[in-house]
């Protein structure tokens, strides 16, 4: 019976598709491997060179005293500032967009949006080098890193934001709407809830993403051997650090690039880690 | 006359170019169960959502005609529709409890969103409107619990709740079982004859029994038109309309 079945087919042809089956699989997983390779090891290479850099000395110390304290403090407040502007603004964006963007300058918007998170980062440092640095202060400043970076996060925590947003079913829109509840009301005390999960997740990968932008800080913070000297002076950060002693041709300034290098990757896969135990933690209570 | 609670004169409700309501004059008596039943896309959901101004939300929804609540058109430019959905509230096809919300803040989240709780005590209003709902019973000791984490049944006699606890002078039914099992369709009946002691019920159903259980007056809807109004008991023995009649013994539907 068996053998009769395979004899109707031709054999022939079974034997090629399963062939080609077998090739597209391979061509997938060569794929894997050459886009996963050199992430391994770039991350290997710089553990290697970093990690000898790392002592409390390196951590903590200022740029005189061979330490990279200064762009680590830096980072942290390019952070906090980049947040606390770029945060509230992109994620009103996305209400706008997801709650009240059904009209035509909603779609302006979002094309826009679009257009903008994938702008090239060194045109948004020189722009903000020109209007704040050279125009509205007249300084290299911390302030002007912040807004460049803004710039640069509001789009993506926009996206994200009306994305999350509309996961929201409609369903509990309408129940919101029927017991008489105003819109904005609807929005903070139901729909933004509902949508916490996400929010939190796409929010916090936007800031790790532009944790490592270097272009758009180069041309506004300019970089700094001191720890915070106030919002109209340079600053250090740990990207521009990188860059500006991979410049440098001596030993000790070499291994600092690398340290800070290991520092950064540090920061921005704890912030990865975060989201993935955060968004686990989340569909765990959903399940439950 | 004054018995009537709602009332819609001349109404006409589109869709884009689509007319799904033509010419419905309908009445809704106080303290009395109307249903409004017909085969699928008859317009009755449609008729529904225009007596608390859901209809309009709509992206190309247009209507014409009045809708008139205790003899004051609902449409009427000075009229804000927030308003008129407290008078008129709403419990829809499938259970909707706020899901980052407990069973006592979904009860509580109309009056305590609207600001309208301050001089009342939230304890109370919420213990009273799950007894109407005859779901305190089974939930008295679960309130913090997720409004999600209790049974579909349940959750509908939740919305119900919530919709009570405003203090509404109508409540409308969007197929309020249809996604229910037959015993919890059966407590959502029973509650159902329960609240018009209380309220004005209109519900849309397309489950003939149900309307003939629950229901005091029916109407029959086709294709956008209201084909035949009257008592239940009317209706359901002596329909005038061929069309209604080809209905209720199953003809078409």
């Amino acid at each position: 019976m068996r053998t009769n079945i395979f004899k109707k087919l031709d054999l022939h042809s079974y034997k090629l598709r399963k062939f080609k089956n077998k090739i597209f699989y391979i061509l997938c997983l060569s794929c894997i491997i050459v886009a996963i390779v050199p992430l391994l090891s770039i991350l290997f290479e710089v553990i290697l060179r970093g990690a000898p850099a790392i002592n409390l000395q390196f951590l903590t110390g200022n740029g005189l005293h061979g330490g990279i304290g200064p762009a680590i403090q830096g980072t942290v407040i390019l952070i906090g500032l980049t947040g606390a502007i770029g945060i509230p603004i992109g994620i009103l964006t996305g209400v706008y967009l997801s709650e009240y963007g059904t009209n035509k300058y909603a779609t302006w918007i979002r094309s826009i949006n679009d257009i903008l998170t994938g702008f090239p980062s060194i045109i948004v440092g020189i722009t903000a080098y020109s209007l704040i640095v050279i125009g509205l202060i007249g300084r290299f400043s911390p302030m002007a890193g912040a807004a460049a970076l803004s710039f640069m996060l509001i789009p993506i925590v926009a996206r994200t934001t009306e994305e999350s947003l509309k996961l929201v079913p409609n369903s509990a829109r309408e129940a919101a709407m029927a017991l008489g509840i105003h819109r904005w009301r609807t929005i903070i005390s139901i729909i933004l809830p509902s949508a916490k999960g996400g929010l939190i997740t796409g929010t916090l990968l936007a800031v790790a993403r532009i944790a490592g932008e270097t272009a758009p800080i180069l041309l506004t913070i300019m970089g700094s051997n001191f720890f915070f000297q106030g919002f109209s002076a340079p600053m250090d950060a740990l990207p521009l650090r990188i860059y500006l002693n991979s410049q440098l041709h001596t030993q000790i300034a070499q291994t600092q690039a690398w340290g800070a290098a290991l520092v950064l990757i540090l920061i921005v896969l704890t912030l990865n880690i975060g989201v993935r135990l955060a968004s686990n933690n989340r569909y765990r209570k959903i399940t439950r | 006359m004054d018995n009537i609670k709602m009332q819609s004169v001349d109404l006409n409700a589109w869709f884009g170019t689509k007319q799904a309501l033509r010419d419905i004059n309908l009445s809704i008596k106080t303290n009395a169960v109307t249903a409004i039943i017909g085969p699928s896309g008859c317009g009755k959901s449609t008729f529904i959502r225009t007596l608390n101004r859901m209809h309009e939300l709509a992206p190309t929804a247009k209507m014409t005609g009045q809708i008139l609540l205790d003899n004051q058109n609902i449409y009427n430019p000075t009229v804000d529709p927030v308003m008129i959905r407290r008078r008129v509230g709403m419990v829809f096809q499938k259970p909707n409890p706020f899901p980052t919300m407990s069973i006592y803040d979904n009860v509580a989240a109309g009056l305590k969103l609207t600001g309208a709780h301050k001089d009342k005590n939230l304890d109370d209003v919420v213990k009273h409107s799950l007894q109407q709902a005859t779901l305190w019973d089974e939930v008295k000791d679960d309130l913090k619990k997720p409004g999600t984490s209790i049974s579909g049944g349940q959750q509908q006699r939740l919305c119900i709740a919530r919709a009570i606890a405003l203090q509404p002078e109508v409540i409308l039914m969007d197929e309020p079982t249809s996604a229910l099992d037959p015993i919890a369709s059966a407590k959502i009946e029973r509650l159902i004859v329960e609240l018009k002691k209380n309220y004005t019920v209109a519900i849309v159903t397309h489950n003939m029994q149900q309307a003939s259980r629950v229901s005091d007056y029916t109407a029959f809807m086709y294709l956008g038109s209201l084909i035949e109004f009257g008592a239940t008991k009317d209706i359901f023995e002596s329909p005038k309309n061929q069309l209604t009649e080809k209905y209720l013994t199953g003809e078409f539907g």
